[in-house]
């Protein structure tokens, strides 16, 4: 069966991501296919590739790149919420003037035309969030 | 032919105490070019994210209540809202805003797109989705 | 359809509201917060076995363990991993998160 899974909370302030991560992986694991994994709300801070986390934790942002260059999945966050929490690839970085980019790897940066396409291609679509 | 879906776009929360009201109202705007068969639910303080006469001057926030009246515009109609769900905020449908939709095939006449539920038609509303979002 | 709920009904009416406005013969799956939800002996758990009647109700173990509440379950209340969610998922025509 294909997938999609919408998270619309940041790294470690809630579970949502979490919870997403281990879901995600264990429909792979079961030979499901993830159509999309779409980042919404401050689900958009779970791709910047600044963050330091405790060494004895897991670390949100780098399981997410790595699930996605294993299984090449398609990671993406809505352009609209990133711009407003300032997730910024080269794109975006040239397009508004800013001196910086902090997009973490296996991410990219799109509209939310792609969350509605993730809900029809798909054949079930899952929300974590708050 | 594409492929219809049932969308539902589940709505829980108040509106500016957190931004979940605005940007899920930004999927459904969104949404409304893929010409999916959408619904809208309102329910527990999701209610209060269409009470009328809201003035968000003094919060200094961009007012978002007119585009819930623009929801008819992108062929949105069927909103639903849970009738508990305003009585135990002392709500009636008068403290709604007045959201309509024009129909094309009576003449362009006006229809009221809110719909007030029960919780047992409300439950069947949901059941009925195929595509669930929740913000 | 699969409904889940994440908040812990002490603090929050989300599991209220999911109870009131799913249909019978529905699942719900208890994840995070929520789990506290399928403990028994508590203020709602005779309105959560009430629900059991016509709803299946579940709690993703994990979530249980990491809370110290696994000895508490409503008897009934199956106990599933991250792959049974998965499964659950698949198996409803669709799933409703109630955030």
């Amino acid at each position: 069966m294909k997938f999609s899974i919408q998270i619309n909370e940041g790294p470690y302030q809630h579970q949502a991501s979490d919870t997403a991560y281990q879901f995600t992986k264990a429909a792979l694991d079961n030979g499901h296919e993830i159509f999309r994994v779409f980042f919404y709300h401050d689900g958009v801070n779970n791709g910047t590739r600044l963050t330091t986390p405790p060494q004895d934790d897991r670390n949100i942002v780098t399981r997410w790149s790595d699930l996605a260059a294993e299984h090449e999945l398609d990671l993406v966050l809505c352009v609209a919420a990133a711009q407003r929490r300032g997730i910024v690839d080269e794109g975006e970085m040239e397009r508004n003037g800013k001196d910086a980019n902090n997009i973490a790897p296996g991410f990219r940066i799109s509209g939310l035309g792609q969350l509605i396409e993730a809900g029809i291609q798909a054949d079930r679509l899952v929300v974590f969030g708050d | 032919m594409a492929q219809i879906k049932k969308f539902l776009y589940v709505n829980r929360k108040a509106p500016y105490g957190t931004i979940y009201a605005w940007e899920s109202l930004e999927v459904v705007l969104i949404g409304a070019a893929f010409d999916q068969d959408v619904m809208l639910a309102f329910v527990d303080d999701g209610v209060y994210q269409i009470v009328k006469g809201a003035d968000t001057k003094g919060i200094e926030m961009k007012n978002f209540s007119p585009t819930y009246s623009a929801l008819g515009d992108y062929d949105v109609k069927k909103i639903y809202v849970e009738k508990e769900s305003l009585e135990k905020r002392g709500l009636t449908v008068d403290d709604l805003l007045d959201l309509k939709w024009e129909d094309e095939d009576d003449d362009w006449a006006e229809r009221d797109s809110i719909h007030i539920v029960s919780s047992a038609e409300m439950a069947a509303i949901m059941d009925d989705a195929e595509v669930v979002l929740s913000f | 359809m699969l409904h889940t709920v994440n908040k812990s009904p002490f603090g929050n009416d989300t599991l209220n509201s999911c109870l009131r406005m799913s249909t019978d013969g529905c699942a719900i799956l208890l994840i995070e917060d929520g789990v506290y939800g399928a403990t028994d002996g508590t203020s709602i758990s005779d309105q959560v076995k009430e629900a059991m009647k016509t709803k299946s109700v579940y709690a993703l173990k994990p979530d249980v363990d990491a809370r110290g509440i696994s000895t508490k379950v409503i008897d009934g209340i199956e106990l599933i991993d991250y792959a049974g969610f998965v499964t659950l998922v698949a198996d409803q025509k669709a799933t409703q998160s109630w955030l």
